[in-house]
């Protein structure tokens, strides 16, 4: 199916009498995931066929990454995933310094496991709302989880203000460690508000267990078997809720995740329901890792580049690495090929939702239109790192 | 047998090869320069002509534009990672309800569009067609420097530089992200020019732009 | 099947050279043998995970695809690359073995212009379909001016 049936509708009667008609869900809709067109095929109200148009929020990641120094693209990878920014940056700093072979010291280390389950905290109370929203619609009762959980998720980023400055998009990370220390008090605040969270979670599973509606519109809905999760590629919670144990924290351990203790959650029934529990515990889970480091950072530098240092020239030797890390979505890694100079000569950059969304055309036909709706929010994708 | 499949024209945007044709396609619709209705402008005209009319006429501005301003309703236009500061905006700790503006996702019942993100070249028809289905009066807001002028993806080959080479921008947030507090502020700053909307006549048309 | 098993059983392929530590294998073959060595760790090392798959320009020596995938329950994890020569722009498809290759093909093949034989849709997927040139390639400029935009 070509792009060229753009935002008109279009009716083809086949030879049974059958009617299909060619709906779009258009780069602009109130789903509120970003930039995503999808091609629907209707035969009533169910969906038959689906093309997910990408690309409309291509803004030249990779071609960029190999006109800028590595010391410069920590801050603009961070807009691949911006809901999970830490994350993001991580990856591409965690490559340089593998394939220039940086040692970061281990405060760093704890510093960057810190933040990172943090953000996953933060991610997941976006992710928990603006899918809730889109089920109950914005002026329905779905507005209800969604502000409950932003009010959340602001309390996060007071913590994430307060330790760099920015409350979306950091520049935190940077080859050779992390470029900010945790003031004074901030150990004191975090404690409180992973408590409060904590607390207010069972608000939320009561809340939402307890109605009828978010049950039925996620049990049994887009399902992903394991032998098609595995195949297509996907990552994260959704891989976890299909009833594989695989998560990059335990399978290729980075910085010095292999001190913490916590739970890995699988599913096996592979449907929305089944991605939202998972995603349930691993905030408990991110919540315990964060208190396991409060209670015992280590001192030390920061990064094994400091003062002046961070800002000079990394030289990265002729080579290629890739580097992985378990961001909210899933998968975030980076392919990086080194020459030698300054700036890499070739960049790639893996997004978890690429390969999340490269499994819609495969379970969407069947289900009805507002499915479509419950299962992309599922699927939890960001547009920065579909389209790079 | 197949029963023929009805012939539908191809939207008209496809048939034209650049921004410069269409704009001038849409140069055929009457727009006068205040926006406001033909009739509003010759009932005003006709009550200027009296001495004194002024009198009439300033309050019922005032009172039109207090009307206007408290009541600005954005369309959900959300592109990147402003976006997701704009939702944190639209949300109950930096409430823009309170401001009267209740984010609504279809352009056609909508005034503002808040531009948040980079705009990309696959993006930018769709952009002015959603502009477009929006009634007069229009304002749009451009959110964040991508909005601005392609902020760190200047240099891309699929980045348009700044939306105003694309809509004609009321208001410029900078900030990449702008917090909820910048954007706040720019939306009182377009209150406020909605407020002058009569005083200060025609909007100023997009400069040509020089590279 | 472990770390050194596969290792073992890829350096059987004579035109295979094997290299990386511990369980990062790297394995290089020559573009005939693409889809086979694709297969074959599929059914042949259990690698059923398929994490990415991409193309580096290494200008006058041609294109390089790599691909990524990973054996979770050894673990170890295989990167396949492979040289098309200089001036080739074809490559055997993989995306019916692993179909999380379809979208990552047509990536490789809307950014670098290869062309993957035996792919079931292979069209543009980032940039527009009337879109001309292949953007990361060398050759091509990163602020390339795109009227009307400019």
């Amino acid at each position: 199916m070509s792009s060229e049936h753009g935002p008109l509708v279009i009716k083809q009667l086949d030879y049974t009498g059958a009617e299909r008609l060619t709906m779009n869900m258009g780069p602009q809709h109130p789903s509120a995931h970003g930039v995503f067109r999808a091609i629907l095929t209707l035969e009533g109200e169910t969906v038959v066929g689906v093309d997910a148009v990408i690309g409309y929020l291509h803004r030249c990641h990779e071609k960029l990454a190999e006109t800028l120094a590595y010391v410069q693209y920590p801050s603009i990878a961070s807009k691949t995933d911006y809901v999970a920014a830490m994350s993001s940056e991580l990856a591409y700093v965690m490559a340089a310094e593998r394939l220039a072979k940086i040692d970061v010291p281990k405060r760093a280390q704890y510093l960057r496991v810190l933040v990172g389950e943090l953000q996953r905290v933060a991610s997941h109370c976006l992710w928990l709302g603006t899918w809730c929203m889109d089920m109950g619609g914005a002026l329905g009762g779905g507005a209800t989880v969604f502000l409950y959980c932003i009010r959340e998720r602001e309390l996060v980023l007071d913590l994430f203000e307060s330790l760099t400055g920015a409350r979306l998009l950091y520049g935190f990370h940077q080859v050779g460690g992390v470029r900010y220390d945790m003031p004074e008090h901030w150990a004191t605040e975090c404690r409180s508000t992973v408590d409060l969270i904590e607390k207010r979670l069972l608000e939320y599973e009561e809340m939402l267990e307890g109605n009828a509606f978010f049950m039925m519109r996620t049990k049994g809905v887009g399902v992903i078997s394991r032998e098609l999760a595995l195949d297509v590629g996907i990552s994260g919670p959704l891989l976890r809720a299909s009833g594989v144990n695989c998560d990059l924290r335990r399978l290729a351990p980075y910085s010095s995740y292999e001190d913490f203790e916590f739970r890995v959650p699988v599913e096996t029934s592979g449907d929305c329901y089944a991605r939202y529990k998972v995603r349930m515990v691993e905030f408990r889970e991110s919540i315990k890792i964060v208190r396991q480091i409060l209670d015992g950072l280590p001192e030390g530098p920061i990064s094994s580049r400091p003062g002046v240092k961070a800002v000079a020239q990394v030289r990265v030797p002729k080579g290629e690495m890739y580097a992985r890390v378990e961001g909210p979505r899933g998968e975030v890694g980076c392919y990086l090929v080194g020459d030698g100079g300054p700036r890499p000569y070739r960049m790639k950059w893996r997004g978890a939702s690429f390969s999340n969304l490269a499994v819609l055309p495969h379970i969407i036909p069947g289900h009805s239109v507002a499915d479509v709706v419950a299962i992309m929010g599922s699927v939890d994708p960001v547009f920065g790192e579909v389209d790079r | 047998m197949k029963r023929p499949v009805p012939v539908v024209p191809a939207p008209v945007w496809k048939d034209i090869k650049d921004l410069q044709e269409w704009q001038e396609h849409h140069k055929s619709r009457p727009e006068t320069g205040d926006k406001h209705s033909s009739l509003f402008e010759s009932l005003t005209d006709g009550i200027h002509r009296f001495p004194g009319g002024f009198v009439v006429t300033t309050p019922a501005d005032a009172f039109l534009n207090w009307a206007r301003k408290s009541s600005v309703w954005p369309v959900s236009f959300g592109l990147a990672c402003c976006a997701i500061e704009m939702m944190a905006t639209f949300a109950s700790r930096f409430d823009v309800e309170r401001l009267g503006m209740v984010p609504w996702a279809s352009p056609r019942h909508s005034d503002l569009m808040i531009v948040s993100g980079t705009v990309t070249i696959k993006m930018a028809p769709m952009l002015l067609r959603i502009y477009d289905q929006m009634p007069d009066p229009k304002w749009a807001v451009s959110m964040g420097s991508c909005a601005n002028s392609g902020g760190p993806f200047r240099h891309g080959y699929h980045v348009v530089k700044g939306v105003d080479r694309v809509i004609p921008v009321d208001v410029y947030v900078p900030g990449c992200p702008p917090p909820p507090e910048s954007l706040l502020n720019g939306l009182l700053l377009l209150q406020d020019q909605i407020s002058h909307f009569r005083r200060t006549g025609q909007r100023a048309a997009p400069s040509p732009k020089v590279d | 099947m472990d770390a050194i098993q596969a290792r073992a059983r890829l350096a059987e392929n004579p035109d295979a050279v094997v290299t990386g530590e511990g369980a990062a294998i790297v394995v290089t073959v020559p573009a005939a043998q693409w889809a086979e060595l694709a297969s074959f760790a599929k059914e042949g090392l259990g690698c059923t995970f398929f994490s990415f798959l991409s193309a580096v320009d290494w200008k006058e020596d041609g294109l390089e695809v790599v691909a990524w995938m990973d054996n979770l329950d050894a673990p170890f994890s295989l990167l396949m690359k492979t040289r098309l020569g200089t001036g080739v722009t074809t490559c055997a498809s993989l995306a019916l073995t692993y179909r999380g290759a379809g979208w990552m093909e047509r990536e490789a093949f809307d950014m670098f212009g290869i062309v993957f034989e035996g792919h079931p849709d292979l069209r543009r997927i980032l940039l527009d379909d009337d879109w001309v040139g292949h953007p990361l390639l060398k050759s091509y400029a990163v602020d390339t001016p795109y009227p009307p935009y400019r």
